[in-house]
């Protein structure tokens, strides 16, 4: 693995909303990289600059918000320089990407033929009947029953799971790099968010692709990353390894986080909270954003923390009092 | 669908049924024609002759009951004025009404989705701003001042275009039509524009409004994840999304359209459906009056059977299906 080119290596990304009330640092100097075929966890909560962070990749960042500093570099190539006809070749190409809510990620009006088939044609020049052959495969790929029926079917027709594994296949169609997914199985049920997350995993074992889950639950993420980012107010707090992440959190936030999961070891006992909520972005505690609801702050904790020295090792945190006694 | 169809045309049939009764209720309270009628040197016994002759005499329950029966057999009564059947001499005056219709409809959505959809995709621009305040204008200057404006202007400052009438026609389909020669252009273009000024405004800002919410779904955000160009999102992705309301309203608005060309067409010596009801206003012609507003009714209910049906085509949501055996 040494040596070789990181599908994905992100360094201090920048992303600011320029609205009228000031300035909101969605995402305040974001560094991580994708290896190829890992599969990366950047959880957070609500706020905290996760899904910024992703649409900032693959150039979709709303108005006002824009991407003002930072290197993206994907295969060693810069997005953030990129222009947009550059982008829109990648979009959907090299990067794809899947959104929270698959009841909105379909137009309603379109069949998923035509949605399917388009996406195909943006990129190859092919014909109509081989795009359609190719989006029959997709179908197939994510485990939908009679694809050549669904194919002529629009959005409504489709259940909720059923409409995920299509936002799925299309993302699947150019045999994409990297592809983001940005909650995608939080609008399901339980029982097919775990089919979803099956799929995926066995998807990204098969085709040896990248992946960055993007999700506020944590359970989620202990099942299938490799690696994880934990972010809080637009910032990674703390990195590392999925299994040193969870089983020795050493920022208090992830620790936080951790407890704040239901679970059977803990039962009968009240559930940990984490006090007070996320701060404005327009309007950023001074130093570590996180202190005023820390319960480990103190006077040192007014000087914003540097994360640590990746060289020290793999699991880099920022704090300045660290859960360092427990690991 | 053919047991949704057949609903609506039996309520149709009660709707205009009870249009009859307004109608005819509300034109006897108006005034009697026989003072507009007869000659005011004329003697007691020719008005009492005239009155027979009309039937004013009978009870206006009685006129009411005869006139239903006739309806029936599709005979709306014959002018007082013109002595033709009603029936007639509307529809003599229909096509010029339904081309000036159609060329106002037919400007308000080439011109109002365009504009709207770029005054929602810019509304911060110069462009986008001037957009909106020009379909202020269009909504509350009084459409008679417009066109008498208009004829001000173009014909009698620049002359370039005829100040009314219709001049020379072609005949199409059996039709006599305007559009289809240049001197016939000439003539239909500005009674048109001032039909069209108030949908046209009507059109752009539910385009702007449509496009403002479309733009920001999640389904836009992914068809731009996919990479296909922008275009495509535009004029596919949120095109159709906002064709359904500004289809719906258009359709619902055809018929007013029709119904109030009546302003445009004084204005403009238009000679069809609209100057023939204010003329029949004027000297209290009843049979044309009532037939008039029926034939009205009888188009705001076909024309919304027509959008529902439409409707449905577009939005594949509501679309109506038989139920499977």
């Amino acid at each position: 693995m040494e040596g070789e080119i990181p599908t994905l290596a992100v360094e201090g990304l920048k992303t600011f909303f320029f609205t009228k009330l000031g300035v909101a640092q969605a995402v305040n100097g974001v560094s991580f990289t994708v290896r190829k075929g890992e599969v990366v966890g950047l959880v957070g909560e609500s706020g905290s600059g996760k899904s910024v962070t992703g649409f900032s990749l693959i150039g979709l960042v709303d108005p006002p918000g824009r991407v003002v500093e930072g290197k993206i570099l994907f295969r060693g190539e810069d997005l953030a320089q990129a222009d947009e006809d550059r982008m829109r070749s990648l979009r959907g190409r090299r990067i794809a990407m899947i959104f929270q809510d698959p009841m909105m990620t379909l137009n309603p009006v379109l069949r998923i033929d035509t949605q399917m088939i388009e996406a195909v044609r943006a990129h190859e020049k092919i014909s109509e009947g081989d795009a359609r052959i190719r989006a029959r495969d997709a179908l197939v790929q994510v485990g939908i029953p009679s694809p050549d029926e669904r194919l002529k079917a629009y959005p409504h027709q489709f259940s909720g799971g059923m409409r995920q594994r299509v936002a799925i296949a299309t993302a699947l169609l150019h045999k994409p790099d990297l592809i983001i997914a940005d909650e995608p199985t939080t609008a399901l049920d339980v029982t097919i968010q775990g089919q979803i997350l099956h799929e995926v995993q066995k998807l990204c074992r098969e085709t040896g692709m990248s992946l960055i889950w993007i999700t506020h639950d944590l359970s989620v993420v202990a099942g299938l990353a490799d690696r994880i980012c934990v972010m809080y107010a637009g910032k990674i707090v703390e990195k590392g390894k999925i299994s040193d992440v969870l089983d020795s959190p050493l920022h208090p936030y992830t620790n936080g986080l951790i407890g704040s999961v239901p679970s059977h070891n803990r039962r009968g006992q009240p559930l940990a909270q984490i006090p007070g909520m996320t701060p404005s972005l327009l309007n950023l505690p001074q130093g570590c954003a996180f202190h005023p609801r820390c319960p480990r702050a103190g006077a040192s904790c007014l000087v914003e923390p540097d994360i640590t020295e990746p060289a020290k090792s793999d699991h880099q945190v920022r704090c300045v009092n660290p859960h360092l006694e427990t690991s | 669908m053919s047991v949704f169809i057949i609903r609506r045309l039996l309520q149709s049939v009660v709707v205009i049924w009870v249009m009859s009764l307004l109608v005819f209720g509300g034109v006897y309270l108006i005034g009697d024609p026989i003072d507009m009628l007869i000659n005011p040197e004329a003697d007691q016994e020719d008005i009492d002759a005239a009155i027979r002759a009309l039937g004013l005499d009978k009870p206006i329950t009685e006129q009411y009951w005869f006139f239903l029966i006739n309806a029936v057999k599709g005979d709306l009564g014959s002018s007082f004025i013109f002595n033709e059947p009603a029936l007639q001499l509307i529809l003599a005056r229909m096509p010029a009404t339904m081309e000036l219709a159609f060329a106002a409809l037919f400007l308000s959505i080439v011109l109002g989705i365009p504009l709207g959809m770029w005054a929602g995709l810019h509304p911060n621009s110069l462009s986008g701003r001037s957009i909106m305040t020009g379909s202020i204008l269009g909504f509350s200057l009084p459409s008679f001042w417009v066109g008498i404006m208009f004829i001000m202007f173009f014909a009698v400052v620049l002359g370039v275009l005829p100040s009314g009438g219709r001049g020379e026609t072609t005949e199409f389909l059996g039709l006599q039509v305007s559009f289809l020669s240049w001197k016939g252009l000439s003539y239909i273009l500005l009674p048109a524009i001032n039909l069209a000024l108030f949908k046209l405004s009507l059109v752009i800002r539910l385009s702007r409004a449509g496009t403002q919410e479309v733009i920001h779904q999640d389904y836009i955000k992914f068809a731009r994840a996919k990479g296909i160009s922008e275009k495509r999102v535009i004029l596919v992705h949120v095109l159709k999304n906002i064709m359904i309301p500004v289809v719906t309203i258009l359709g619902l608005e055809f018929g007013s359209v029709i119904a109030f060309a009546v302003v445009t067409e004084t204005v403009f010596a238009w000679p069809g459906m609209g100057k023939l009801i204010i003329e029949s206003i004027d000297q209290l012609d009843r049979p044309v009056i009532v037939a008039y507003l029926m034939i009205i009714v009888f188009m705001f209910i076909v024309i919304n059977l027509v959008v529902d049906i439409l409707y449905s085509v577009l939005d594949p949501r509501v679309r109506l299906q038989d139920v499977k055996a």
